[in-house]
């Protein structure tokens, strides 16, 4: 079903609003409806993830024992739920939100543009992804269950189903990733193609608001990342389909191929969904603490260099798969280079804090839970990148740990502090203070809860997508049992506190207090317009004057120079 | 609705700005292309790994048709060169040139398939399936979706050469051009890789 | 500091323990010094303190100071651990020690079968030893692996050696181990192999020299029932 019929029509839209309902909510070719449609199919698919991994979190802590709501969990289910869990936030929740739903709303909002230069395409992409969603929820309905290969669909098990035992999930789940990754490819030449070409007049290269390079970055790096994939998974699907041997070395192909594929975009896909969210951490941040942004170029050049370091470091997921073990070198090398220009881009948005006059209104609170979690995640990763201490980490839950404090923060901590920011803007009125606290600590804290527990039972030795440890007897000890326990109460914590947010978020769309079009007080273009702001977005062609990040210059009666207004 | 739509697509603020220079058009499909080269870029990279390691290989690839690979190269750049012809009439304003040119185009396009699927047909008839090893999957899908790009690029041309042949949206037929232009160079890599090497 | 949640059992987990340490120290350091600063701007920055910011666009060559001394120190801490990391990957993973004994390790979907050579130290005799989900080994001894997979990658993971490395179909990989001490240890899959690979546990014994030789003459004849198993020739 098609969240977005859920909106109202907006309550201030200056403009005669024209055509029927669907024509409008359903098949339209704003940039904005279009954004809203990715994100309400990007939070569902979120609720849904999010219900996955309350199942297997309850077989692990209470495991064999009948999950309220579901049943009992059988190895296969264990299996393909851990499998849809992971793909589902990669590629249906954290890409939807934090590329297509802010790409698709900002970039022609903050470059001073009427919509995006091909909305048909913008249209169309959305339309096969929601295509994909359905394509990879049938997947689990089919004979022989859902894909329970893991997200990295490791062949010879994913190639084959006289060994994965789902002969139909698995080509569904792998027709599904590759129609979304068409729709994204689609909607990143648009992305990119709009920002190069129809920024407002005076707009020049440093003008750019960061959180646009920083999605444009993205696509360009899911561009050139994603090609030897879709390679692979072509030849995978014929493995699959076919029955030829690309991935089986029993007749000749070679299942570590498949790795290289993947990492080759795996890894850089990290980044993809990371820049966006960094870029999200930095308008927020410049906003609420009334600073300009400290160090514009060093944060840009530190992305781009970002960017291309990522195309170097896929094998540090493959240092014990066996392949030759000098790469492994040369890998370590290159994955902890990387740390360095991260490294760089957070001290930089720590340092715009100084001397700036914060307000920890509801954004902000979320931008800095951001900092302060992904720091945990970001320095996590050097024990990762580190070939030595990753042969006993590898597939533990310590590797579980590190990157769910990298994604969460990404998908979930900074995707709320988007929402939370733009809200006003999307509908024209403000959310629910005392329910957005709430929500915060109720995420944040467990969030906490949930995975330091999990860094622990990774040190002791816990291997990922093991559906019961009751074998394991340096495992099956109380004590880290007991840590299970805990993470996942906090996981279930953590779910029920999602209801104050969607609560908040369709009782504000029609009875929270009215948003003034600039109710932050900020300087992008997007708070020049109406709010919410019309097709069209701009009454009147708009022009830019200077960076986007002009808060507090000395000499000026109030604290913030917005783009558009001339000197 | 289409009215809306329409309206936008053509007189939209967002299209009538070039601040790179280039027509939104032009830039959009070479960034089509570059996608399109990472994934032929990808497929032929795992192929030469394979190749490198598989000495034998060279003797299968003595089985398949050079004959046929090299009449269908001919028949591609020859085709690429009526593209480019249908190009210059679309650059004069000669929509009725650029629409003849093009249906040359696509029916050398269809020459290039009908080569294709005689050469298939051979070599299945001599026992060369796709499953008969590594190579052969390769062979086989490498080809294919190289002849999948080509239906794809003989349909686009259809389309433009119709609305070219009324005089309309001729910066459309550089467009395509550039896109069979692409499908051929793809080629001039597969035909070396696949029918050349022994 | 792994040793506090799993005590460490063999001779190349000692190197990565080390290593693990010291990467928590380094790492440890910046984590607490970034979250202190964070916290302390925060607060010290308020608006109730701070009623109005600054006008810096961290562009100036003084201010980018506070970034660039930041990044060459993170760069020599990355140094440090790329030296020691590549060090301790060479020893465990590269160089591989002079063996005392060898063992086959065959795993399939879902169970690991180990192979010994016998009495006799020799390979494809009648003595060698197979056994299913139960591997012994003498402590202090040198191990070489040959790892293999028939079926589909698994991983043949030894927790308390801090041991991991893939068994791929196809592929004939080595390595090897040492343990220091008698005892019991898991072994488990760590790589996604099916349904089962939940149930893919196996058991590590480590035995002392007299005791395990006494193992050795007791297992040599294999159970009629294991002969199935055969070690795969790649």
């Amino acid at each position: 079903m098609n969240a977005v019929t859920l909106t109202p029509p907006p309550v201030t839209a200056p403009a005669p609003v024209r055509g029927s309902f669907w024509s409008r909510y359903v098949f339209s070719t704003d940039h904005k409806v279009i954004a809203l449609q990715y994100l309400f199919t990007g939070m569902a698919m979120g609720v849904l993830g999010g219900l996955m991994a309350y199942v297997f979190r309850m077989q692990l802590a209470y495991p064999g024992e009948s999950v309220p709501g579901f049943g009992v969990v059988s190895p296969g289910k264990y299996n393909s739920l851990v499998t849809l869990h992971g793909t589902i936030m990669i590629f249906w929740m954290a890409m939807p939100i934090l590329i297509a739903a802010l790409g698709n709303y900002l970039i022609p909002l903050m470059i001073g543009c009427d919509d995006m230069v091909f909305p048909r395409l913008n249209r169309l992409s959305y339309q096969i992804f929601l295509l994909s969603a359905v394509v990879l929820l049938a997947s689990l309905a089919v004979p022989g269950g859902g894909f329970g290969g893991a997200w990295t669909a490791y062949p010879p098990l994913s190639s084959r189903g006289i060994w994965n035992h789902t002969p139909l999930g698995a080509p569904l789940w792998l027709l599904a990733v590759a129609l979304e990754i068409v729709a994204f490819l689609m909607g990143g030449i648009n992305f990119i193609t709009t920002l190069m070409n129809s920024r407002a007049p005076g707009m020049r290269m440093h003008d750019i608001p960061i959180v646009v390079w920083m999605i444009v970055v993205a696509s360009v790096l899911f561009m050139g990342s994603v090609g030897p994939l879709v390679a692979g998974a072509v030849m995978m699907l014929m493995d699959q389909v076919a029955g030829t041997a690309f991935f089986d070395p029993a007749r000749g192909g070679d299942p570590l191929l498949w790795q290289h594929l993947f990492w080759f975009f795996g890894h850089p896909e990290v980044y993809v969904v990371l820049l966006p969210a960094l870029g999200v951490v930095a308008e927020i941040i410049t906003v609420f603490a009334r600073k300009k942004l400290f160090g514009y170029r060093t944060i840009l050049y530190t992305t781009f260099t970002t960017a291309v370091l990522s195309f170097f470091v896929w094998a540090h997921h493959q240092f014990v798969a066996g392949i030759d073990p000098r790469m492994a070198h040369i890998f370590t090398i290159t994955t902890l280079l990387i740390s360095v220009p991260i490294a760089e881009m957070i001290f930089s948005f720590i340092a715009t804090l100084y001397g700036g006059s914060i307000t920890l209104e509801l954004p902000m609170l979320w931008a800095l839970g951001f900092l302060a979690d992904f720091l945990l995640g970001g320095v996590t990763g050097i024990y990762l990148g580190s070939s030595g201490t990753d042969i006993y980490l590898h597939d533990t839950y310590f590797v579980l740990a590190h990157f769910h404090y990298t994604f969460v923060p990404i998908a979930v901590i900074a995707g709320f502090a988007a929402v939370y920011h733009w809200y006003p803007k999307m509908f024209g009125r403000h959310m629910n203070k005392t329910l957005g606290h709430l929500h915060f600590w109720g995420t944040v804290l467990p969030f906490n809860g949930i995975f330091i527990p999990l860094f622990l039972t990774g040190l002791a030795g816990d291997h990922r997508r093991i559906y019961s440890y009751a074998l394991f007897k340096e495992l099956a000890r109380p004590e880290l049992q007991q840590l299970r326990v805990f993470a996942t109460i906090c996981t279930v914590i953590m779910l029920l506190f999602q209801t104050p947010f969607f609560i908040n978020f369709f009782y504000s769309m029609f009875r929270g207090a009215k948003a003034a079009d600039n109710p932050w007080r900020a300087t992008t273009l997007e708070w020049a317009t109406a709010t919410p702001p019309p097709h069209g977005n701009f009454p009147h062609e708009i022009a830019v004057y200077r960076g986007p990040y002009e808060y507090s210059v000395p000499g000026r009666p109030v604290d913030f120079w917005p783009q558009h207004e001339p000197a | 609705m289409s009215v809306h739509a329409a309206t936008l697509d053509h007189e939209s603020l967002a299209c009538r700005r070039c601040a790179s220079g280039i027509p939104a058009g032009r830039l959009a499909l070479w960034w089509v292309v570059t996608s399109e080269i990472v994934i032929f870029g990808g497929l032929l990279a795992s192929y030469l790994l394979f190749r490198l390691r598989h000495v034998s290989w060279g003797e299968e690839a003595a089985h398949t048709n050079t004959l046929a690979g090299a009449t269908n190269t001919l028949v591609l750049l020859t085709s690429s060169l009526f593209a480019v012809l249908a190009h210059r009439c679309a650059t004069q304003g000669d929509g009725r040139g650029a629409s003849r040119f093009l249906r040359f185009t696509i029916a050398l396009g269809g020459v290039f398939l009908i080569v294709k699927a005689l050469e298939y047909t051979g070599e299945i008839h001599h026992g060369y399936t796709l499953l008969r090893g590594t190579f052969w999957s390769f062979y086989y899908v490498a080809t294919g979706l190289h002849a999948l790009h080509v239906v794809a690029g003989m349909i686009a041309m259809a389309v433009v050469s119709v609305g070219a042949g009324r005089g309309r949206q001729l910066q459309r037929v550089e467009l395509v051009g550039i896109y069979w232009h692409f499908v051929d160079v793809v080629w001039i890599f597969l035909f070396p890789l696949f029918y050349i090497a022994k | 500091m792994i040793d506090l949640l799993l005590k460490n059992a063999s001779r190349s987990g000692v190197e990565i323990d080390k290593l693990f340490d010291l990467i928590t120290f380094l790492v440890g350091f910046w984590f607490l010094l970034a979250e202190a600063v964070l916290f302390g701007l925060v607060f010290r920055f308020h608006r109730s303190r701070s009623p109005r910011a600054l006008y810096v666009s961290g562009e100036e060559k003084h201010q980018k100071r506070w970034i660039a001394v930041p990044h060459v120190l993170v760069l020599l801490c990355d140094v440090v651990i790329i030296a020691g990391t590549m060090l301790v990957w060479s020893h465990v993973k590269q160089q591989l020690p002079p063996a005392d004994a060898v063992v086959r390790i065959g795993s399939q979907q879902w169970a690991w079968v180990f192979t010994l050579p016998g009495p006799d130290g020799v390979f494809d005799t009648p003595d060698d030893i197979a056994r299913v989900n139960e591997l012994h080994v003498r402590s202090g001894a040198v191990y070489h692996f040959e790892l293999t997979a028939q079926d589909v990658i698994h991983c043949f993971s030894v927790p308390a050696f801090r041991l991991k490395q893939d068994a791929v179909p196809g592929r004939l990989i080595k390595g090897w181990f040492a343990a220091l001490e008698p005892g019991r240890y898991d072994i488990q899959c760590a790589e996604m192999c099916g349904i089962g690979h939940g149930l893919m546990a196996a058991s590590l014994y480590v035995e002392e020299k007299e005791q395990h030789a006494r193992w050795l003459q007791e297992n040599a004849a294999p159970p009629r029932e294991l002969v199935a198993f055969r070690f795969p020739n790649p």
